[in-house]
This record gives C-alpha cells, sequence and structure tokens, in this order.
C-alpha cells in the first residue's frame, strides 16, 4: 500500500482509540489520509470515518506490538504517543505497519523516513523531559512544593519517577501549562490528574528570601571574563527561562496587613 | 554578617573551580530522606558565561593561611573574609535542594587554621546533611593537602565525589607560585583516595552493604595559562593522572588573571579560553575515543593546531589511513573519523547488519557528511560530486567559528599549511585575537 486512502480517521485522543485505527486500518484495507483528534476541526471534504474505542480490538493489538515488533520497537511507538511530532498518529501508523512486515529489524533502517521521525521526536520527548529535570524551580506554598512548566512534549509521565525518588516525603505538584495537567504527589502516591488552570500564590517571607539568596548565588558564579550570551543560549533554551526563578527574579511580598483606604 | 553576603563572598571565592559535575552516581532517596543522584549528572540552570550549574559551589571560609600566587583567597590578597558555620552551610543547601535549585554540594575550603581543623568543620558539614538531615543528594568534596589520612577518609565515608587539585602542570610551576604545596603533598592523597576506591568496590562485590568509599570517583583540576607548559606536557600529564589514579575526569581552568605578580600574566590578559577548548576536546579524545596523548601531540608539535580540531589534525598527519569504506571499517576505525562520534559509530555498526549503508542513511544516523565524506568511502564509492579542492577541504574540517578566525586572520594569498606539518606562525595580534575569539562570538 504506497498511496493514501481518501479517507480520514477520527479517534477520541486515547492510546487504545489509536490502537482501534491500527486494527481499522488493517480491517478494512486502508491507509488513511489522516488521524484526527477529538479537538481537530472538522476539515475534511471527503469521508471521515469515526473509530469507536473498542477495548477488545485495542487489547489485541497491544497483545500484538512487543510480540512482532520486539520490546525495543513497541516502546518507541509507545513513547511516540506522548511527543509534539506533527501527525504522529499518522507516522505511528505507518511505523506500526512497517513493523508488522519486517520485524524487529526495522529499527535498523537507517535510512526510512518513518523510523527516522519516531526516533528523533521521542529523543526530543526524552531529552526535554531531562532538561526540566533540572530547571523546574519549586515554591513552598502551605509546605507543598508548587511549580509550572510549558513544556512542547508531554512530559509528566517522565518527570514522575524521578522527583518521587528525590522528595519521597513532601508534597509536590507540576502543573504543565500548555498541556493542562498535572502531576501530584504525596507520600507515596503519585497521580496525573487535568487541571484547567493553577498559580502559584504569592511568595511569603521565607520563600522570597530563598529565592533572593538563589538569585545572588546564579548572579555571583559568572566568571565575567568569560562572559558567552550564545552558550548559555545554546544550552538552555529561552523558552524555559519563564518559570525560572534565577530569570523572574520574583521576590515580592504582598503586604500582610494591607492598609485599608480611607473612609 | 548576615547569610547573603556570606553565599555573596564565599561563592564568589569558589567560582575559579571547573568542576560542577554532578555524575557518576545513582541512587534513591530511602524513606524519611530526601536526595537523589542519576549517573548522567544533571545541570540545573548555566550561569551568563555559559557554565553549567549542578552545585551549589561555595568555601566554607576563604580565609586560608597559604600564600599561591594565582589563587584570589591566598593570605598576601586583600579581600573580604568570612566563613559559614557548618548547620548555616546544610540548612541552606537543603533549602535550595528542596526548591530544586541544585543537584547537591560543592564543598571546598581554605586552609583555616591548620589543614586538620578544616577538614573537621567540612566533616561536620557533611554529618549534619548525611546524619541529620538524611540527604542522600550528590556532595562534591575537596580534600585538603596535608590533612590527617583519617580524615580524609570520613570525608569520603560522606561525599560522593573526592578532588585533589594538582593546580599547575609541573612541579616547578607549583613550586614558583604555590611555596606552600608540594608534588609530594598533592598527590598522596590522590592515591590514598584511590585505594581506598579500589578496596571499597573490592568490597562491595563481596558484601552487598559494604560501605561506599566516594562512589562517583575523584577528579582533579588544573590551571591552564598560569604557567608556561606547552599543551604536550598537559595532555601527557592528563594521560598519566587517568592511567595511574583512575581518575573520572581531569578539568582545566583557563587562568583568570586576578592580581598583579611579575611571575604572572598581566592583569588584563583575557583567559586562554581557546586553549582550554581544546584541551577538553584533546581529554574526550583520549577518554572515549582511543587515542593516546603520543598520537595528538609530540614534541615537534608541542600545541594544538588554532583552526583545526585535534582529531581532525590526526586525520589529516594520517592520511594514508584513509578512505575507509563504511561498511566494513572495525568501530575502533570509525571513531577516528572525523565527522563521527561515539553515538553515530555505535548506530554505524548496528544498521550496518541490517543492510548496507548509503550516504544518505548516515547523514540519518548523525554522522556530520561536510566532514566525514572526505575520509569514507560508501559500498565502495567516493562521496559524489565530491571536489577535492584543498580549500573547500581545509574549510570543511573547521568550525564556523574556526573559519571566521582563519578568513579574519589569513590574507587570501596565504594558505594554511597543515600537511607538511608547519603551524602557521601567528603575530602577538593574532594570538591576542584567538583568545578573545569565544568573547566576542
Amino acid at each position: 500500500m504506497s498511496a493514501h486512502d481518501l479517507v480520514t480517521y477520527r479517534y477520541d485522543g486515547s492510546w487504545e482509540g489509536l490502537l482501534c485505527c491500527v486494527f481499522e486500518s488493517y480491517t478494512a484495507h486502508e491507509l488513511p489520509e489522516a488521524i484526527l483528534g477529538p479537538e481537530a476541526p472538522e476539515t475534511s471534504l471527503f469521508g471521515s470515518k469515526t473509530i469507536v474505542t473498542d477495548v477488545g480490538n485495542a487489547a489485541r493489538v497491544e497483545v500484538s506490538l512487543p510480540r512482532k515488533l520486539g520490546h525495543e520497537a513497541a516502546e518507541l511507538v509507545r513513547l511516540t504517543f506522548f511527543t509534539c511530532l506533527p501527525e504522529k498518529e499518522l507516522w505511528m501508523l505507518r511505523f506500526l505497519r512497517l513493523g508488522y512486515q519486517y520485524g524487529p529489524q526495522l529499527l535498523q533502517f537507517a535510512g526510512n523516513e518513518t523510523v527516522y521521525r519516531l526516533q528523533k521526536a521521542v529523543q526530543h520527548l526524552l531529552s526535554e523531559a531531562h532538561l526540566l529535570k533540572g530547571f523546574i524551580r519549586f515554591s513552598v506554598q502551605n509546605n507543598v512544593l508548587v511549580t509550572t512548566i510549558g513544556p512542547k512534549n508531554c512530559v509528566l509521565p517522565f518527570l514522575a519517577g524521578h522527583f518521587k525518588a528525590r522528595f519521597p516525603e513532601e508534597h509536590w505538584l507540576i502543573y504543565d501549562a500548555a498541556h493542562h495537567m498535572a502531576l501530584a504527589y504525596r507520600p507515596y502516591e503519585t497521580a496525573i490528574l487535568p487541571l484547567e488552570s493553577f498559580s502559584a500564590a504569592p511568595p511569603d517571607e521565607e520563600e522570597a528570601r530563598f529565592r533572593a539568596l538563589w538569585c545572588q548565588f546564579y548572579d555571583t558564579i559568572e566568571i565575567r571574563s568569560r562572559h558567552n550570551e550564545r552558550c548559555r543560549m545554546t544550552l538552555m533554551p529561552k523558552r524555559y527561562w519563564k518559570y525560572m526563578t534565577e530569570f523572574t527574579r520574583d521576590f515580592a511580598v504582598p503586604d500582610a496587613n494591607p492598609q485599608l483606604p480611607a473612609t | 554578617m548576615d547569610i547573603m553576603e556570606k553565599l555573596r563572598i564565599l561563592s564568589d571565592a569558589a567560582k575559579y573551580d571547573a568542576a560542577c559535575t554532578s555524575s557518576g552516581v545513582d541512587k534513591r532517596a530511602g524513606r524519611g530522606g530526601m536526595g537523589s543522584a542519576m549517573a548522567a549528572g544533571c545541570c540545573h540552570s548555566f550561569a551568563a558565561d555559559g557554565r553549567c550549574i549542578s552545585l551549589l559551589k561555595v568555601l566554607l571560609t576563604n580565609v586560608c593561611i597559604f600564600d599561591c600566587a594565582y589563587c584570589v583567597n591566598r593570605c598576601s590578597h586583600d579581600t573580604e573574609r568570612a566563613a559559614f558555620t557548618p548547620r548555616e552551610l546544610a540548612d541552606l543547601t537543603m533549602q535550595f535542594y528542596r526548591r530544586n535549585y541544585i543537584e547537591g554540594l560543592f564543598l571546598s575550603s581554605g586552609v583555616a587554621g591548620s589543614p586538620d581543623v578544616t577538614c573537621e568543620r567540612m566533616i561536620e558539614t557533611l554529618r549534619i546533611l548525611r546524619e541529620e538531615y538524611r540527604f542522600t543528594g550528590y556532595i562534591h568534596a575537596k580534600a585538603i593537602p596535608g590533612a590527617d589520612q583519617a580524615l580524609i577518609a570520613r570525608l569520603g565515608m560522606l561525599a560522593d565525589r573526592m578532588s585533589v587539585n594538582i593546580e599547575l602542570p609541573s612541579a616547578a610551576s607549583l613550586a614558583k607560585l604555590a611555596p606552600d604545596k608540594t608534588k609530594r603533598a598533592i598527590l598522596a592523597p590522590m592515591g590514598y583516595i584511590q585505594r581506598r576506591i579500589a578496596e571499597s568496590s573490592h568490597d562491595l562485590v563481596r558484601y552487598r552493604h559494604a560501605p561506599h568509599f566516594a562512589p562517583a570517583g575523584q577528579s582533579t583540576q588544573m590551571i591552564i595559562g598560569a604557567s608556561p607548559e606547552p599543551d604536550y606536557q598537559i595532555l601527557q600529564l592528563s594521560e598519566g593522572l587517568y592511567r595511574r589514579y583512575g581518575l573520572k575526569r581531569v578539568f582545566f581552568s583557563a587562568y583568570v588573571p586576578v592580581t598583579a605578580n611579575p611571575l604572572l600574566p598581566a592583569v588584563d590578559t583575557p583567559p586562554p579560553l581557546w586553549r582550554e577548548h581544546r584541551l577538553y576536546q584533546a581529554d574526550w579524545l583520549l577518554r572515549f575515543y582511543g587515542f593516546s596523548a603520543q598520537e595528538l601531540l609530540d614534541e615537534a608539535h608541542p600545541d594544538f593546531h588554532p583552526y583545526v580540531d585535534p582529531k581532525c589534525s590526526w586525520a589529516l598527519r594520517n592520511a594514508a589511513n584513509f578512505p575507509l569504506e563504511v561498511n566494513r571499517a572495525a568501530y575502533e576505525e570509525l571513531l577516528r573519523v572525523p565527522g563521527i562520534g561515539v553515538k553515530s559509530a555505535i548506530r554505524i555498526v548496528r544498521a550496518r547488519r541490517a543492510a548496507a549503508l548509503t550516504w544518505d542513511a548516515l547523514a540519518r544516523i548523525g554522522v556530520v557528511l561536510k566532514r566525514a565524506r572526505y575520509f569514507l568511502l560508501c559500498r565502495g564509492r567516493r562521496y559524489p560530486g565530491l571536489v577535492s579542492d584543498r580549500d573547500a577541504f581545509l574549510l570543511a574540517m573547521m568550525s564556523p567559528r574556526e573559519q571566521h578566525l582563519y578568513r579574519s586572520q589569513e590574507s587570501g594569498t596565504r594558505q594554511l599549511s597543515l600537511f607538511d606539518g608547519n603551524e602557521p606562525q601567528l603575530t602577538a595580534l593574532q594570538r591576542e585575537a584567538i583568545r578573545c575569539l569565544p568573547m566576542i562570538l
């Protein structure tokens, strides 16, 4: 099957839903032109199929993944689901079709566009998660550690294990403002929940003091005669700065006893 | 003096230490504790000079009885002095760590009173962190030369990584610039730490709960450009240190002039960043690419080439080894091709089992074809349309930064003479331009 068929799939955006699209693609002997999630606007001129998520069909595909593709390739597809790769569903379907045909060796197809796209996307996902393990800045608010991030990929599941190993006795919350989700932890359980909006309260006195101390350290540690703006931006892209204490410099403590306006 | 002032003075005094890595050990907090570490290390921020900030890098005190000419904290220097109490520093570390500002603590100190007293105060800081606060994050501790072995041993049981700075690349320079330190005083603790690490890893094989001595290994640092040693000598020394003391890293720190001293470069000399960069490139070649120091430099070529990196220089001098057939060459041979790194060499070896590789596939794998195409054959063929024009070839061997350097300094008619091994003669002005290049770009 080389050309696409003039059909569009619409699914519910879940992993199981996507597996059902794969199932449909095989049973109907067709390769859709696009696979759209629930948020995508209705634009297709051609036939659009709504793929109903069927747990049984999804399970059949899921079981076949490690068996036919090997664990490494199955893991690659699984991770691609969390990436920001444009048209990821279609690339994943193409990858699976290749995998069912060639088996685990498809990972070695160094020149293949589909394999390359998935590997790149997953690399991007994992490296963004790694960077955020360092760049996240918690604020202590009522003895809970809270923070906001705005990642391109859906990294929350990849941060959970790291912070759990690091702060097992704390309560903490990481809010992903780009995907409107939060990773919440209390000893010793983790949860990912949808959250429309979240903003941390202004700092209290102690919090403001440590923020100021951190900025003092950040400024002092630079060796002025080695100043290198470009190097810093390469290693720490500016889109992360928005949520980092050393750049926001937000130490203002709101007045505890606001003066009432004179009447 | 409040904590803010102390932090300013004591981080300012510690910033010339190059090492800020948090790598080499994987661990997680137990119940009731706080802190973990990952073998790959983790950068929490980057300072405006582009250096990674991973650890809270401070001195316990910058009061020092020694008088090393290159050091900001030497006793004859008129500077503000301060000292943290062990409790203050432990509290600050925990508060920073909890907010995810840092990966752990990098603790060094000026020698206040005596080496033993200093070492005891460092131990007390780490003891509070480890035993009272149950902190399991990363700690890098500096061994104080001259301290008692029992104290070094205690420090090593509390820290993840230990280091002893070798400071200067020769005993002669050490005698001249650091009269209170001798080669022996530096190498003795280094040797002791190495023996303890070896013992500890031996015991761990037999007893699972045997105590860990500095599980992330030991490292060292030397200052580049404060003394006259050529690159050749520095590289030989690093290779020797890796072999003899099993070091994880040798760090190079471009000398930043801090005071006027007739024995040292003038105060307005920019730090030799370009040279430091070349040494790190060569250091990587020693550690991951199977090169030896002797292959990269020798008495006839004691310094690195300003325009071409050490790996390319080696390939140019050994042009007879090339081209290699990419589908058959051994892994060790692939590693020596300019444009192929460790990752792409591994990928090539894996991918060619499935099918013979094409140029297109090599590009996807991550090989830098701009360079590698001159050294490789793919299915017995040269890179299509490859022009073996000498200038184009030389430009391909240079990074954009190196090209900029080359273009701005070489007139159109004069050509680089790389093949006959003569380094270009640089004028004083050109040398200066090379030195400060990383800062203007």
